[in-house]
């Protein structure tokens, strides 16, 4: 019972993390039709850029991480947008979701080619301790990193819905036409989802990587987890995510635990392909409307 | 004369709006109905949960006595419906007699039967009549992107009738057509009913447009049918003019 | 296309033929090995330029198709099945894989197969990996015999060299005349403007199943040669990155252009070799050169080149956006009319 506790609790843990990446991702997919194939990846560099600021500038940790922030969110935030996203707005959806597979493997080649192929430890947010929570024993990080995603959704939630800047962004995912006519800067509102998907990646990356550690391989799987993870919710619905994520991430941890450690990730791909064959618009997505 | 189209009571909302609100009317077999109607009537929604674009709220619809509410446009065509759209859409990058023969194509044998057969599908000679018919077959081998716009609507018009459809749907074909091209446009129109008995129905702003093709013509405001009957009529009833003034 | 750049174009098509058919007479071993190679994977390329230039639908499974090909026909060779049978079912297997694949994700709107593939592919290399019992896990097939055609062997570099040439230029006509039917026009009536197809009769969706699941096939054919090429199968080359440099051919090539598979393969397989790049850097400049195509010229390099033969017919001609990757190759359209 207690190794089912723990393992609930450390799966949830990293649930939350892909929720924190499936909500990014469907985030930029409602506001502005953007597939970001490059998410995996996403999440895979602010690991790095830290791991840079420490190595190279000789910064702390937390320093290390402000500027990592910083530099991901101009570059996987305002330089994704502007350089890339908007350019091809015009184009479709094809041609960018090729982009952010073209993004993806420049990114991955890049790590690997200038910062090495070698997984690097990275420092957690709290250190390696147990607690015992209700008489069971349960790893302090695992709960930290649990309190410090829902607090990020939670405050994400509050920001959509209770400011106004956050309800302007609600209302151009759901029609910008009519945002637009509103008067709604459609377009600054879409600049702020990308930044948020830059933080929320930030975010991920400093509380996934302490675990797997920081490798250039690492986009691969994430992406895959968190586009499961929005599929699986409902591929337009921010709750969707969350539900998504966490399921994914419990599921995930109980197949390691209890299956044959080749095939856990096949678990994952299994839910995506039956998710799809059975009810493509997710756990809480709506049948969408066929085009006009 | 038998009935070619028969809708019944269709609505159609969008969330709390109502499009369409209980539209019912037929459509005989040999006839050129008009729909007219201020904007925001709800012609185009009519039109698009007529042609399976959009799933009705309720109601049915029927062609030839068989329902076919909430069928897929491409079933709905291989039925004998076939559809203009408001913004026109032809394939620029094939030629003219190009678009024709595609309009036609998938009438022709099965799936298995296009792969092996000819690659015109054997709609080289009908194309090629339609186009004549229509006045535009000097043009069948140019690009139909290169063409002007009421030559390219005139190629809309064609591949709408290719098929030998029992009903065409014309979105506002005159839409943005200039006034040598409309004449064109009306008299191929017309002919195309006289001389091969095609049945259609045209959803249009412009009323001469209208008044001069059509048999008979309802008039559609705020989602429900307000008047109907011969042109003469509908032009004089009070209903319409203040339906149209008042907006 | 006008007359001059068409001449154009048979000129250069007629020469790099030639030069095909010559270049075994010029190079060493390796260098007929990597032409055979260029070739093999130009057949995966033209696959999936069906899926994804005439369809407009994108897999990352083309790999996998590879990989079960592959292991088809080594598995089978290797206990004495003649060759052209494991070549049948590895294409035949594909297609109706694909088809099942294909089936319930282009139901849904939303690109859901490119998802649906990448966890496909993913899945097919585990169970590649693991499945020690049938494929040999991470140790392979090795000692995969080369065919006999007609008596003769094809067991020198030359020889399977232009049996894998006449297999290209088989898939090459089989391709050619695909597109120049009525199946060909669905294609690019689809692609162009899916509404207006549908309206016109077009089953979109079986159509575009279609293609991906004759895409999957091809991908089927080309690993069953891929295994008497290399001869020895493991799972390493069936991985996703297969799938994605597959992709990136066609798309640099100008996904919907008959020649884009050669072109990109060529790009792929040929370049990196001649120019001896460590594979790291130029796969960055590889995928960064897509990015910036994918900003500049949607219809990769061959699209490039037809913009710059006939501008004014191509602006005039701009409907809808989703037009753009996949680009049109309307001008053969145009030859089966007549």
């Amino acid at each position: 019972m207690a190794d089912i506790l723990q393992l609930l609790v450390a799966g949830l843990a990293t649930g939350a993390i892909y929720a924190l990446v499936a909500i990014g991702f469907t985030l930029l997919w409602q506001t502005s039709q953007t597939i970001n194939f490059a998410q995996g990846e996403f999440v895979m560099l602010p690991a790095f850029f830290v791991l840079i600021g420490t190595g190279y500038f000789g910064l702390s940790f937390w320093p290390a991480v402000a500027l990592a922030t910083v530099v991901s969110v101009v570059v996987l935030g305002l330089l994704f947008k502007r350089l890339i996203v908007d350019p091809m707005m015009r184009h479709g959806v094809l041609p960018l979701v090729i982009a952010t597979i073209g993004l993806a493997i420049f990114f991955k080649e890049a790590v690997r080619e200038f910062y090495g192929a070698d997984a690097q430890p990275f420092p957690p947010v709290v250190a390696a301790t147990e607690v015992t929570v209700f008489g069971v024993t349960l790893a302090l990080q695992s709960l930290v990193v649990l309190a410090i995603s829902i607090a990020a959704v939670v405050a994400l939630q509050l920001f959509l819905s209770g400011t106004r800047t956050g309800r302007c962004m609600q209302a151009c995912a759901q029609n910008p036409t009519v945002a637009r006519l509103l008067g709604i800067p459609v377009e600054r509102m879409i600049l702020y989802t990308f930044l948020i998907n830059a933080a929320l990646v930030t975010l991920a990356s400093i509380l996934i990587t302490p675990i797997y550690l920081a490798k250039f391989t690492n986009g691969e799987w994430l992406g895959l987890y968190a586009f499961i993870a929005a599929i699986i919710g409902g591929f337009n619905q921010v709750r969707g995510a969350i539900v998504g994520g966490l399921l994914l991430g419990v599921i995930d941890n109980f197949a390691a635990a209890y299956l044959s450690s080749q095939y856990r990730m096949a678990i994952p791909l299994l839910i995506l392909i039956v998710v799809v064959l059975v009810r493509p618009q997710g756990l809480l997505g709506r049948i969408e409307e066929r085009t006009v | 004369m038998s009935t070619v189209l028969a809708v019944r009571d269709l609505k159609k909302s969008f969330g709390g709006i109502v499009a369409v609100d209980g539209v019912s009317f037929d459509v005989t077999e040999g006839e050129i109905l008009g729909i007219i109607g201020p904007n925001g009537s709800g012609k185009s929604t009519l039109f698009n949960c007529i042609l399976g674009q959009l799933r009705p709220s309720a109601g049915d619809v029927r062609v030839d006595g068989r329902s076919v509410t909430g069928l897929r446009p491409c079933d709905l065509n291989r039925l004998g419906v076939s559809r203009t759209f408001q913004l026109l859409q032809i394939f620029p990058q094939l030629t003219a007699r190009e678009n024709l023969i595609l309009a036609g194509q998938e009438h022709k044998g099965n799936m298995f039967s296009r792969l092996v057969g000819p690659p015109d599908a054997g709609l080289s000679e009908p194309a090629d009549r339609m186009l004549e018919f229509f006045r535009l077959d000097h043009l069948a081998d140019e690009q139909a992107g290169s063409l002007s716009y009421g030559q390219q609507k005139l190629l809309d018009a064609a591949m709408a009738f290719i098929s030998g459809p029992r009903l065409a749907l014309l979105d506002e074909p005159a839409g943005g057509v200039n006034l040598t091209m409309l004449t064109s446009l009306r008299d191929r129109l017309k002919a195309i009913n006289v001389e091969r008995g095609a049945t259609f129905v045209v959803i249009e702003h412009n009323m001469e447009f209208v008044m001069a093709l059509c048999d008979r013509i309802l008039v559609l405001a705020e989602g429900r049918i307000i008047a109907g009957g011969r042109p003469a009529d509908v032009r004089r009833d009070p209903k319409v003019i203040e339906a149209y003034l008042g907006h | 296309m006008r007359r001059g750049p068409r001449r154009l174009a048979g000129i250069i098509v007629v020469l790099a033929a030639a030069f095909l058919v010559a270049a075994p007479f010029a190079f060493k071993p390796y260098g007929i090995f990597i032409l055979s190679m260029w070739a093999v994977m130009t057949i995966a390329a033209i696959g999936l330029n069906l899926t994804l230039g005439y369809a407009g639908q994108i897999s990352l499974a083309q790999a996998a198709f590879v990989g079960i090909g592959a292991y088809i026909t080594a598995l089978l060779t290797t206990k004495g099945w003649p060759f052209w049978s494991t070549y049948l079912l590895g294409g035949v297997s594909c297609f109706a894989i694909g088809w099942v694949l294909g089936y319930p994700a282009l139901r849904v709107q939303h690109h859901y197969l490119a998802f649906v593939t990448l966890a496909f592919n993913t899945l097919v290399y585990l169970i590649f990996r693991n499945e020690e019992w049938l494929t040999g896990g991470i140790y392979g097939i090795s000692n995969v015999p080369r065919p006999e055609v007609a008596g003769w062997s094809m067991n020198g570099p030359k020889a399977f060299y232009y049996f894998c040439l006449a297999h290209l230029a088989l898939v090459s006509l089989a391709t050619w005349w695909l597109i120049r039917s009525p199946w060909g026009r669905a294609f690019v009536a689809l692609r162009e403007n899916p509404m207006r197809a549908l309206s016109l009769g077009v089953d979109t969706r079986r159509y575009t199943l279609m293609a991906f699941a004759l895409g999957a096939g091809l991908g089927g054919i080309s690993g069953a040669l891929y295994a008497p090429l290399v001869q020895f199968v493991d799972p390493t080359p069936f991985a996703l990155g297969l799938s994605l440099n597959l992709l990136l051919m066609v798309v640099v090539g100008g996904s919907g252009f008959f020649f884009a598979p050669f072109l990109g393969a060529m790009v792929a397989v040929l370049l990196p070799e001649w120019l001896r790049f460590t594979e790291g850097f130029y796969l960055m400049g590889y995928a960064l050169l897509v990015v910036v195509l994918m900003v500049v010229c949607p219809s990769g390099l061959l699209g490039l080149a037809a913009r710059l033969v006939r501008p004014a017919a191509r602006r005039s001609a701009r409907s809808t956006a989703e037009t753009s990757v996949a680009g049109p190759d309307a001008a053969v359209q145009s030859e089966g009319a007549r």
